[in-house]
C-alpha cells in the first residue's frame, strides 16, 4: 500500500503531458518483441511520412503534424495503456497494428468519438459502418484477402479447385483466426477440401505443423502468421521442398524481412497485397531527401522502400488525405477527431489524389461510405524473386468474392450489433 | 517512539487478535483505506484508472489467490493464467447469457466456478510435490488455453475467437463495457480486493491457514498431528482457484474489455503472478500487493520517465525497461530472498526500537 501511494506521487509527475494545436496521429507500434521486425518498418513509415509532410509542405493544410510513440510490443495491456496515455492529447486516428488491441479499442474509440483505421487487420465485420461507427478497414480486409488468395489458386490449378486441399497456417489469435469462416464458405462454393493448423505465440517452433503438412500434402497452403513465425515458415517449407508456386502468405507475411533468410529457397513464393510494392515511387524520393538525409527518420533510415515501410507510409497517406478532406469540409485548419471521423466516412481516394501525393498507382482506387467501411476489396497478388531480391505484383487488383465476404460481414456485424445493444444505422 | 506496543492496552481477546496489534499499524490501515475509498475515487480519470489502478487491483487478487496456494499451503502452481481464463471465460459466459443479473454475481460465480476446475486439477497435488506438480498444473494451463480456442462455445461462436463484454451494471452504474466512469470500475475492483483481502486474511490467520502451513512446512509430520492432508490441499485450491477466478473475470470484463486465451492468459500470465509474491514475499498478503504493485506499476513508471519526460526512443526505452526491472528482480531476490514483505518487517522491526539503537 505504501508502494501503491509513493509510486502514485511520483506518477503525478510524469505523466501530465503538454496539449499543443498540432495535428496529432498517434503511433501504437510495437519495436521489440517477436514482432518487432513487422512493426519497425511499418512504425518508421508512418512516422517518416508525417515528417516529410511537416519538413516539405508545412504539415497539413498549414498545421503541424505530430506523432507521439507508444510501445506496445503487441501486448494487449500495453495496448490499453497507451490508448489511454495518448487519447487526451487530441489524437485523431489511432492505427494500432495489431488485431487482439484493435479489439479491444473497437467499443472505446466509439465511446470516445475517435476514428480507428485498421488496414487490412482488425474485425473484418467492420466493415459494416452501420454497426461499426468509429472504425475503417479500407482499402482491403482479410476476408478480402482470403478471398484473393482462393481465387488466385483457382486460376493456377485452370479453374477448378475440385477434390485439392487447402491448408490454412495461421497464428492461434484473434488474427490467424480471423479469414477461418470466409475460408470455410470458399471451400463448400468451391469444393475444395479446408483444414486449418494454428502455430502458437511466439511461433519460433513449427516442427510440428510442417510435419501435420508433410502428412497431408495439400495442394496449396494459405499462410496468416506475422513477426518471427513468417522466417520459420518459410524456411520450413523451404526445407521440405514445398512448391512455393502453391505457397502464400497474407500481405502481413509477404516482406521482405520474412522470405530473405530462406535465401534461395523462398524464390516465388507468394503474397497477397493491397497497395504496390518496390521503391519506385516520387515520394519514396522525397522522404530520402527531406527525412533521412536530413537525420529526421524515424528509424535507422535504411528500411525506405520495403514492404512494410510502404504500408506505413500507405497508411500515413490514407489518414493525412482524411485530415486534409475534414479541412476542406470544415473550413477549419484545426479539426477534432469527430471531424476526422466524418471525413474518414466520406473519404474518396483516386487516382489524381495518389498522383499528388507522389504515390501513383500505388493502391486501388475507392469510396467510402456509411454502409461500407471498407473500400473495394480490392487485392493484387505479389512474388517474390530470391536472386534479384525483390517483391513484384504479378497480377492486377482484383476484387474479392463479395457473394462469399458480403454475408458473411453481415452475419457477424449482426452478431456484434445485438451483443452490444447497438442500433444499426447510419446518422 | 511512534511504533510500539508499549501503552496500547488491549482489554478483549478480540482486540488482542486483531491484525494490527500496533495502533500506528493500526490507523496506518485505516488512512489507506481512506485514501482509496474516499479520496481517490474523486481524483482519479481515465488514464490512472485503466493504465494502472485497475491492473495494480486486479493482480492483487490474482496474487493473493496464489499466495494461498503457493505461500501458505506450499503448493507450487503454474496454472494462474488458465485459471484466470476460466473466471473470464466463465463471466463472459454468464453475461451474455443472463444479461440482467448484477455483473457482481457475475463475478462471484465465475469465482466459484474456477474453484471447481481447480479443485479437479488439484487433484494430483495428494500424490505429486513440489517440481512435478508445477508441471502437472503447467498442464492445466496449457490445456485450459488449448480448450478456450478449440470449443467455439465458450467464444459464442464468433469469427474471431475474442469475447467481447457487454455493458452490464451493478445497481445501475456501468462498470463493464465502453461508456463507464473511471470512479465506477475502480470503486467496483477496490471493494471486491478489500473483501478478497479480508477473508484471505482471516483464513490464514484462522485454523484453516494453520492446516495450510503445517501441510507447507512438513506435510508428513502434519498428518501425524492430525491434518487432513486431503482436506487442506483441496481447500487451498478452492479458495486460490475462487479468488483467481474473480481477478480473471475483472481482468477480462472490467479492465481489457475484451480477450482471447492464448494472448491474454497465455503462460507468461502465470509466471508474472508467480513472479509478483515471489518478489513480494510468499505467505503474506501484504506481500501480494507489494508484488502487484512493483510489477504492474514500477513499467509504467519507467515508461512515463524515460519516454515521457527525458523523450527517448520507445523501443530503447522498453528494452531498457527489462534491463532495469529484471535487475532489481535480481537484486531483491540476493538482498532479500524473503520479498518486499521481509523488508517491511525488518522495517517494522527498526521501528519498535527507533530512535534507541539496541
Amino acid at each position: 500500500m505504501k508502494l501503491k501511494l509513493a509510486s502514485l506521487a511520483l506518477g503525478m509527475t510524469v505523466a501530465a503531458a503538454p496539449a499543443m494545436a498540432d495535428l496529432v496521429f498517434p503511433s501504437l507500434s510495437y519495436r521489440t518483441g517477436p514482432f518487432a521486425a513487422g512493426g519497425i518498418p511499418f512504425a518508421d513509415g508512418y512516422a517518416d511520412y508525417f515528417t516529410l509532410l511537416n519538413e516539405r509542405d508545412g504539415g497539413i493544410g498549414g498545421e503541424l503534424a505530430r506523432v507521439p510513440e507508444c510501445e506496445t510490443a503487441y501486448n494487449t495491456e500495453k495496448g490499453v495503456e497507451c490508448y489511454e496515455a495518448t487519447k487526451d492529447d487530441g489524437a485523431l486516428i489511432y492505427q494500432p497494428l495489431s488485431t487482439g488491441i484493435t479489439y479491444q479499442l473497437i467499443p472505446k474509440v466509439t465511446a470516445d468519438n475517435i476514428p480507428m483505421h485498421t488496414m487490412g487487420y482488425g474485425r473484418t465485420s467492420a466493415k459494416n459502418g452501420k454497426v461499426f461507427s468509429h472504425v475503417f478497414n479500407y482499402p482491403a480486409n482479410y476476408w478480402d484477402g482470403a478471398s484473393a488468395g482462393v481465387n488466385h489458386f483457382l486460376e493456377q490449378s485452370g479453374g477448378s479447385l475440385e477434390g485439392k486441399k487447402i491448408t490454412l497456417l495461421h497464428f492461434n489469435g484473434a488474427y490467424g483466426r480471423e479469414p477461418i469462416p470466409t475460408l470455410e464458405a470458399l471451400a463448400e462454393k468451391h469444393g475444395f477440401d479446408f483444414n486449418a493448423i494454428p502455430i502458437d505465440y511466439p511461433g519460433q517452433e513449427q516442427k510440428s505443423q510442417w510435419l501435420q503438412i508433410r502428412r497431408e500434402r495439400p495442394d496449396f497452403i494459405l499462410f496468416w502468421g506475422w513477426g518471427v513465425m513468417n522466417q520459420v515458415a518459410i524456411q520450413e517449407a523451404a526445407n521440405i521442398r514445398f512448391n512455393m508456386e502453391n505457397f502464400m502468405g497474407i500481405w502481413w507475411s509477404g516482406s521482405e524481412n520474412d522470405v530473405k533468410p530462406a535465401g534461395m529457397g523462398a524464390d516465388g513464393y507468394k503474397s497477397v497485397q493491397f497497395h504496390n510494392v518496390g521503391s519506385d515511387f516520387p515520394v519514396f524520393d522525397d522522404i530520402r531527401k527531406y527525412v533521412v538525409d536530413a537525420g529526421k527518420a524515424a528509424g535507422a533510415g535504411d528500411q525506405v522502400g520495403t514492404v512494410l515501410y510502404n504500408r506505413g507510409v500507405y497508411a500515413a497517406f490514407l489518414a493525412a488525405e482524411a485530415a486534409k478532406q475534414a479541412q476542406a469540409a470544415n473550413g477549419v485548419s484545426e479539426i477534432d477527431s469527430g471531424m476526422m471521423r466524418d471525413a474518414m466516412e466520406s473519404l474518396s481516394i483516386t487516382a489524381e489524389t495518389m498522383e499528388a501525393a507522389g504515390l501513383p498507382n500505388f493502391g486501388p482506387e475507392f469510396t467510402i461510405s456509411c454502409e461500407n467501411h471498407g473500400g473495394e476489396g480490392m487485392a493484387a497478388i505479389a512474388q517474390w524473386n530470391a536472386s534479384t531480391e525483390e517483391w513484384s505484383l504479378i497480377s492486377e487488383f482484383a476484387p474479392a468474392d463479395a457473394s462469399v465476404v458480403g454475408p458473411l460481414i453481415e452475419a457477424d456485424s449482426a452478431a456484434y450489433a445485438a451483443e452490444s445493444n447497438i442500433t444499426p444505422g447510419c446518422s | 517512539m511512534f511504533y510500539r506496543e508499549a501503552g496500547d492496552f488491549k482489554t478483549s481477546y478480540a482486540e488482542d487478535n486483531q491484525t494490527f496489534p500496533v495502533k500506528f499499524d493500526r490507523y496506518r490501515y485505516y488512512a489507506v483505506l481512506f485514501m482509496g475509498f474516499a479520496i481517490i475515487p474523486f481524483l482519479i480519470n481515465d488514464y490512472w484508472v485503466n493504465a494502472i489502478f485497475l491492473p495494480f487491483l486486479i493482480y492483487s487478487i490474482a496474487a493473493i489467490g496464489l499466495n494461498i496456494l503457493t505461500g501458505y499451503c506450499g503448493q507450487v502452481s503454474l496454472g494462474t493464467g488458465g485459471f484466470m481464463a476460466v473466471g473470464a471465460y466463465g463471466c463472459y459466459k454468464l453475461m451474455t447469457a443472463f444479461p440482467d443479473v448484477s455483473i457482481l454475481i457475475h463475478v462471484l460465480l465465475a469465482g466459484g466456478i474456477t474453484g471447481i476446475v481447480c479443485v479437479v486439477f488439484g487433484l494430483p497435488s495428494l500424490r505429486i510435490k513440489g517440481f512435478y506438480l508445477a508441471v502437472a498444473t503447467l498442464a492445466a494451463q496449457f490445456f485450459l488455453v488449448w480448450l478456450f480456442n478449440r470449443v467455439p462455445w465458450f467464444y459464442n461462436y464468433s469469427a474471431s475467437g475474442q469475447i467481447n463484454a457487454p455493458e452490464r451494471t451493478i445497481f445501475g452504474i456501468e462498470v463493464t463495457g465502453p461508456n463507464t466512469e473511471a470512479w465506477a470500475t475502480y470503486l467496483f475492483c477496490l471493494v471486491i480486493l478489500t473483501v478478497c483481502a479480508l477473508i484471505a486474511r482471516n483464513l490464514t490467520r484462522g485454523m484453516q491457514g494453520r492446516q495450510w502451513m503445517a501441510i507447507r512446512d512438513m506435510d508428513i509430520a502434519a498428518e501425524i498431528i492430525g491434518v487432513n492432508p486431503l482436506k487442506a490441499k483441496i481447500s487451498a485450491f478452492a479458495v486460490s482457484g475462487f479468488f483467481v477466478g474473480i481477478a480473471g473475470a475483472l481482468f477480462f470484463a472490467v479492465y481489457l474489455g475484451a480477450a482471447e486465451a492464448g494472448d491474454s492468459f497465455g503462460i507468461t500470465k502465470s509466471f508474472l503472478v508467480l513472479f509478483m509474491i515471489i518478489i513480494g514475499g510468499l505467505g503474506s498478503i501484504f506481500g501480494s500487493f507489494a508484488g502487484a504493485a512493483f510489477l504492474v506499476l514500477l513499467p509504467v513508471f519507467l515508461k512515463n520517465v524515460l519516454v515521457g519526460t527525458l523523450g527517448w526512443p520507445t523501443d530503447l526505452a522498453a528494452h531498457l525497461e527489462f534491463i532495469i526491472v529484471g535487475g532489481l528482480i535480481i537484486m531483491f531476490l540476493i538482498l532479500e530472498p524473503h520479498g518486499l514483505a521481509q523488508l517491511w518487517r525488518v522495517a517494522k522491526e527498526k521501528l519498535r526500537l527507533w530512535p534507541f539503537p539496541h
